[in-house]
């Protein structure tokens, strides 16, 4: 028997998709039961207090958790994510239901045997409700009460070799696409460079020292499939420079009807016989392509790399020899001051995992110096860079301007000049002056 | 339920702390296969909706079956994922980032079994704990924040706007009949912790009230010149005001100018925003994160409005449904929503879409808006 009844709630039972009340209603039956004989360390009925405030959210339209008190484990200033509830005497089992974030492992591959790790430690010392993922990459751990904290750390820092993540004003856990562990198109090692900057920069992800959050977001390949463009304040888009790999014969066989387009991912609808000329070579942003006389040839001087073909051709084509990344800040979403993409600053680097990624680490931390200067408390980068002007992030960072740096230039002429560019400096005698121009 | 100790010391902290140690090392959980092969991949293929294969320079495969889940998950459900995961696929497994799961198996045969297990499984409501889909040109998860399950500031739900509109979209989730991927997701406040701002689909939770003022607490519990520095619009300045015969500072809005970003509130408790009425849902349209054929776009707003209306927003899953079977009909090939949008332009869209255009949804917030009006002659009726 429920302990709260939730007729809206079970409305979202039905139908195909996952259902997540089904799901919180095995927890809550696996909590009562206890089958593993667990000291439950924090409250049987959690779960059931759970599904009964989300249910008077139903019916009022409005949340019921507080803001987030300052709760966390000693050393930290992140990870934890203070959480209390508004109706703490009809809902005891909430009432302090705090969230930890756990940093998640690059390509979010998992060991059964590390997941089961997991699901223990957290049946015992919490709710048992997670999300799987967050939307910045942690694994989130919905639920517990003050006095676990440090007890889950422990666990956890002890006994499965793990640590928490990002939160607050910090350097925010870094994500990664799946790139060359099992995807074709990844120009660099996401996982790798990934892995490295996060243990480079722990104390940054741990101890806020920043004006506000700050995200890193590995992206293999420009079809961005962490969505880094949009939404990390430096994102590492890997690239190349050389020629897109032609296989003559396969291209052929695409034209030919014998193997499927874009691997396969309109097999959905009849859209008839695969037309290279107006799936590819007319659909290229650049049109640097052509197909003659059953031979394609690529102009690759003149090719922006926007993946169109690859995806369209991929056993035809291939991304080129000589690769790297492509890094772009300031991105972020719309609060406050509207959303921004992030900017491209460094059209290519190298990812050299020999000299321990210098120059990628070189822009970062060039970056945020400057940031840490200047940037005003809960000032994103992106925004700092819009109140600064663009010049400012090429002078804090040491970067040349080049045409890559913007879609055109500007169609204003109200230039900043400094005074060292202009010939003669701008001090300048009025008395000299009206020797020749009379008052 | 006694106090169990870790072997934690709290008169100690600092006694045999562990920190720092980030989190596991990618490689430890890597499947055989992928061990050996990774950086040598050559091509890959969906075989069926929801079922890859990637082929590696060795000539080994790797089979993949992806299913959706709910992200918000109980450690019941983990352990079932790692049950199948021990049974099929030698105890590894991933999720994607846009929370699916993805079973991994070395060879085509292990595949039926596989599915024929995770077709079989249903939660006691009736739903698929994992339905087999979300690849190529179709609809994967929706990605989304916490919502009213977790969240202190959102003006709508997480998990169950997103099973209702799943629910109304399940099909294309198993199918890949539309002309390019369509990425739906949802925030539930502007806040928007995740690139719903770049979606083919934005699903946005928004307030309309400004906030309440609870001037008994207000001073106590807040930094009021905090409060007011957070307004992007300066609509709060400070106030003194009488409380049952008592002055007390507090703050005063000038509720023309709230444009209900609800940042007052992120910084001071005592000005909450959230309300039945005026809280409700912006649907967003046109964006994408992709630099396929044209670079990545911010989604546009489309519907200025939709009530909250828990449990299934039929409203909201309606508005979704119309404009996806719109896109299906009349997009080309390879032509994601928005560069669909913009092909036939605005204008059309909204007539195609059967969208009402109203005054919300021109831009007035500062300098870009004025690139959004119209500059040319060029223009349909």
């Amino acid at each position: 028997m429920a302990k709260h009844k939730t007729p809206l709630l079970d409305q979202l039972e039905s139908g195909p998709w996952p259902s997540f009340v089904s799901d919180l209603k095995q927890e809550a039956e696996k909590r009562a039961k206890n089958k593993k004989g667990l000291e439950l360390q924090i409250p049987v009925d959690v779960v059931e207090d759970l599904l009964g405030v989300l249910e008077l959210s139903y019916k009022h339209g409005r949340t019921h958790w507080k803001h987030g008190g300052i709760v966390g484990v000693f050393g930290y200033g992140g990870g934890v994510i203070g959480r209390y509830n508004d109706q703490p005497t009809m809902f005891p089992g909430v009432a302090h239901f705090h969230t930890v974030r756990v940093a998640q492992p690059g390509g979010k591959f998992y060991s059964t045997e590390y997941l089961r790790q997991l699901c223990n430690l957290w049946d015992f010392r919490g709710s048992g409700i997670t999300n799987m993922h967050g939307s910045t990459g942690d694994i989130i751990l919905i639920g517990t009460t003050t006095p676990q904290l440090e007890e889950i750390f422990f666990e956890m820092s002890h006994n499965m070799n793990q640590d928490l993540g990002g939160s607050g004003s910090n350097l925010r856990t870094p994500a990664d696409c799946i790139g060359q562990a099992r995807c074709e198109f990844a120009c660099y090692d996401t996982q790798a460079l990934c892995y490295d900057l996060t243990m480079e920069y722990q104390d940054e992800l741990h101890r806020p020292a920043f004006p506000y959050k700050f995200k890193f977001k590995f992206d293999g390949c420009p079809n961005c499939c962490v969505a880094s463009i949009a939404r990390a304040d430096m994102s590492f888009i890997g690239t190349w420079k050389d020629d897109i790999r032609i296989d003559a014969e396969a291209v052929k066989a695409y034209v030919g009807g014998e193997i499927k387009p874009n691997g396969g991912a309109h097999a959905g609808r009849d859209w008839g016989k695969f037309d290279i000329q107006k799936e590819v070579i007319g659909l290229c942003p650049t049109g640097c392509m052509k197909y003659e006389n059953n031979k394609l040839t690529i102009n690759n001087r003149e090719c922006t790399r926007c993946m169109h073909c690859i995806n369209a051709m991929p056993r035809a084509l291939r991304i080129g020899k000589e690769t790297g990344l492509s890094i772009f800040v300031g991105a972020k979403a719309p609060i406050l001051d509207g959303a921004q993409m992030g900017s491209l600053l460094v059209p290519f680097v190298e990812v050299n995992a020999d000299d321990d990624y210098r120059a990628i680490k070189d822009v970062v931390e060039a970056v945020w110096d400057w940031w840490m200067e200047d940037g005003k408390n809960r000032e994103r980068l992106g925004e700092l860079i819009k109140r600064q002007g663009f010049q400012k992030l090429l002078e804090a960072t040491g970067i040349k301007p080049v045409p890559q740096h913007v879609k055109e230039p500007r169609s204003n002429p109200y230039i900043f000049w400094k005074e060292e560019e202009v010939e003669g400096g701008w001090e300048r005698d009025i008395d000299a002056f009206r020797k020749d121009h009379m008052r | 339920m006694a106090f169990v100790s870790s072997g934690y010391n709290p008169d100690k902290p600092m006694e045999n702390r562990i920190s720092d140690i980030g989190p596991r090392k990618f490689d430890e959980f890597y499947p055989e296969v992928i061990k050996n092969n990774k950086g040598k991949w050559l091509y890959h293929e969906i075989l069926e909706p929801g079922i890859l294969v990637h082929v590696a320079e060795s000539g080994d495969k790797i089979y993949t079956v992806r299913c959706g889940g709910a992200r918000l998950m109980s450690t019941s459900l983990i352990e079932e994922i790692c049950d199948i995961a021990d049974k099929h696929c030698d105890g590894k497994l991933r999720f994607t980032t846009r929370n699916n799961i993805e079973f991994m198996v070395d060879s085509e045969d292990k595949i039926a079994p596989l599915k024929q297990d995770l077709q079989s499984r249903k939660f006691a409501g009736g739903s698929f704990k994992f339905p087999i889909g979300g690849t190529g040109a179709g609809i994967t998860n929706i990605v989304h924040t916490q919502g009213w399950i977790h969240c202190h500031t959102p003006a709508t739900d997480g998990s169950g706007p997103v099973k209702a509109t799943m629910d109304v979209l399940f099909d294309d989730f198993q199918d890949m009949r539309l002309p390019a991927h369509l990425r739906v997701s949802l925030a539930c406040c502007l806040n928007m912790c995740g690139a719903v701002h770049c979606s083919d689909i934005a699903i946005l939770g928004y307030h309309r009230k400004p906030p309440l003022l609870d001037h008994e607490y207000l001073d106590k519990m807040c930094e009021i010149p905090l409060a007011i520095a957070a307004c992007p619009t300066a609509a709060i300045k400070p106030a003194k005001v009488d409380f049952k015969g008592t002055e007390l500072k507090s703050v005063a809005v000038n509720n023309s100018r709230c444009m209900f970003c609800g940042n007052c509130y992120t910084m001071c408790p005592s000005m909450p925003l959230a309300d039945k009425e005026g809280d409700g849902i912006v649907i967003m349209a046109g964006g994408k994160v992709s630099n396929r054929i044209s670079a990545p776009k911010f989604s546009k707003v489309v519907v200025a409005f939709i009530p909250n209306e828990p449990p299934r927003w039929p409203q909201t899953t309606t508005v979704i449904k119309n404009m996806v079977e719109a896109y299906a009909k009349n997009a080309n090939k390879y032509e994601r929503f928005g560069e669909w949008a913009e092909r036939i332009g605005w204008e059309r869209f909204f007539d195609i879409c059967e969208l009402e255009f109203t005054h919300h949804l021109i831009d007035d917030f500062r300098d870009p808006a004025y690139y959004t009006w119209r500059q040319t002659t060029q223009f349909k009726f």
